[in-house]
């Protein structure tokens, strides 16, 4: 009983990495910009299938692409993981530049509203380069090994600690540096950064850089642990980040970790006791529970 | 020349105008204080001042420069500071970080000023690394100060710097305030408790429905007669 527990512990520790690390980048332009990126889903999947593309590429130049120790994949996928995590940024950087920017002044109902205009039209165009159907990152078959009756995948051990230096990493950043700094200011008090002098334009940039660049990071690491990727990918996901988001207040990076993992860990274990297909409940129950019993959160803090 | 003069001001929200012509000047190591009732366009005054509204008419001028309706953050640079009255510290950051945050704009070694901020209110220095939302009232108070007095300003613009704190913080603060302008900064300060205010101020202003009603010394304006009951409180 009790390795089982751990098992599906396990599993939602890697569910809830991905979760996670998604969730830090809504939580971080929820907390700059304040408004529910509903496109956040759907520029994961930009990264995922931009990944996709430098995959085919590199074995279109015919890179030797040799499994990496235990891993399933090789250098090459490290290499798209680079490619999503920027065509992410990119993306988040365009339709800020594009729509976000122009709406800035009319509210946030407006800015939600036209973000999932952007998400459904984000997949539209990904539906459309690379069709609906499932499209394979990882063709190779990964036996999982056993660690005290616990079976992980090598795969899965690169998903949680790739996870765990990416958030040490926003970590160091908004604590350490100066921007980052600033980017925690301006999303306690955005007027207040204005009138102290802090260039909020040049915040809410690196705030689509970082969201965007962790967005496609977890589209690639959903893709790594499926296998395979399809154009609902990420809004699919949407769901699950939201919940994990809310959990830990929104708007705090920190607690978006925290939610996150939460989120995933709960999903799992919960199949102890629900139907499996049921799991997709559980994030649902969770988000409704929190909203009613505290509303900010574990870690907000308005 | 005045550092900051703003020269028959016309502003307000929208159509809504507030300040039907208001002019001052403050002097470099000069406290002045901006008294009146609510709603006679102290704000507004001060926001306009600070770019933060565009008035209609006339001119703000700053350290011989025209800086009307240059925004605040291009204020900011050039040496004017502004400590809102609520929400002038980001809560969520430490004490330390609040003030970095304060010489944002900087990109030399600010640490003189720092020691500098430290030195005056030493409290600060004690609970650097303590949240900013942790803080009581007054230290509040101190942490807003200090922030703005990284960048070493030319001209600092308090909006009701004792409001909601008790009687011997008020004291402080505006004793700190004092000490400030004596080095050469040049102190605008809008207040409703103008008692306090008035004492360490070199001159006053009452603002009577957007207008300049009486400009004096700060103890003529604290003695006179009819102005006490009327705008001081007993």
């Amino acid at each position: 009983m009790l390795v089982e527990i751990l098992q599906l512990v396990v599993f939602g520790i890697i569910s809830g990495s991905i979760i996670a690390l998604s969730g830090v980048g809504l939580s971080l332009t929820y907390g700059i910009l304040k408004f529910a990126n509903f496109a956040h889903g759907d520029t994961m999947t930009a990264g995922a299938f931009s990944a996709l593309a430098a995959l085919a590429l590199l074995e279109a130049i015919g890179l030797p692409d040799h499994p990496l120790g235990p891993l399933s994949f090789g250098f090459s996928i490290l290499m798209a993981l680079v490619v999503g995590m920027v065509a992410a940024v990119l993306v988040g950087l365009t339709v800020d530049k594009l729509l976000y920017n122009r709406l800035r002044n009319t509210g946030t109902a407006v800015l939600l509203i036209s973000s999932v205009g952007v998400a459904f039209g984000l997949r539209a165009l990904v539906q459309f380069i690379w069709s609906p159907s499932p499209q394979y990152y990882i063709r190779k078959i990964q036996i999982a090994r056993d660690y005290f009756g616990i079976r992980i995948k090598p795969d899965q051990i690169f998903i949680v600690i790739l996870t765990a230096l990416l958030v040490l990493a926003v970590h160091l950043f908004l604590t350490r540096t100066k921007m980052g700094k600033a980017m925690r200011a301006t999303s306690d008090n955005m007027e207040l950064a204005r009138v102290t002098g802090i260039d909020t334009d040049r915040v809410i940039l690196w705030t689509w850089i970082i969201g965007g660049a962790l967005a496609g990071a977890g589209g690639v690491l959903a893709g790594i642990e499926n296998k395979f990727i399809t154009p609902t990918l990420g809004w699919a996901m949407l769901i699950y980040i939201f919940a994990g988001v809310i959990l830990g207040g929104i708007g705090s990076p920190y607690g978006a970790m925290a939610g996150g993992m939460i989120i995933g860990i709960s999903g799992e274990v919960s199949t102890l006791v629900i139907p499996t297909e049921d799991k997709p409940v559980v994030p649902f129950v969770i988000m409704v529970v929190v909203l009613l019993v505290k509303p900010t959160g574990i870690f907000g803090n308005r | 020349m005045s550092i900051l003069e703003a020269r028959d001001i016309y502003s307000g929200y929208g159509e809504m105008e507030i300040l039907h012509g208001v002019s001052l000047h403050v002097e470099r190591g000069e406290v002045v204080v901006i008294i009146g009732p609510n709603g006679a366009g102290k704000s507004t005054l001060m926001k306009t001042i600070f770019g933060l509204l565009i008035p209609t008419r006339g001119s703000v001028r700053f350290d011989g420069e025209d800086i009307t309706g240059v925004r605040p953050d291009r204020i900011v640079k050039k040496g004017m500071c502004y400590v809102p009255q609520t929400d002038n510290i980001f809560s969520s950051l430490t004490v330390l970080e609040n003030l970095e945050m304060g010489a944002f704009i900087r990109n030399d070694d600010f640490t003189p000023s720092l020691q500098a901020v430290y030195q005056r209110f030493p409290v600060l220095e004690k609970k650097h690394k303590q949240k900013a939302g942790t803080l009581s009232g007054g230290e509040r108070q101190m942490l807003a100060l200090g922030k703005a007095l990284m960048l070493e300003p030319k001209a600092l613009m308090l909006d009701e710097p004792s409001s909601g704190l008790a009687p011997m913080i008020v004291e402080e603060i505006f004793g700190k305030v004092r000490e400030i302008a004596e080095e050469g900064v040049a102190v605008m300060i809008i207040e409703q408790n103008a008692r306090e205010a008035l004492k360490a101020a070199n001159r006053g202003y009452i603002l009577v429905m957007g207008e300049k009603r009486h400009e004096d010394t700060g103890q003529a304006l604290l003695n006179h007669p009819e102005l006490g009951s009327l705008y001081l409180g007993s």
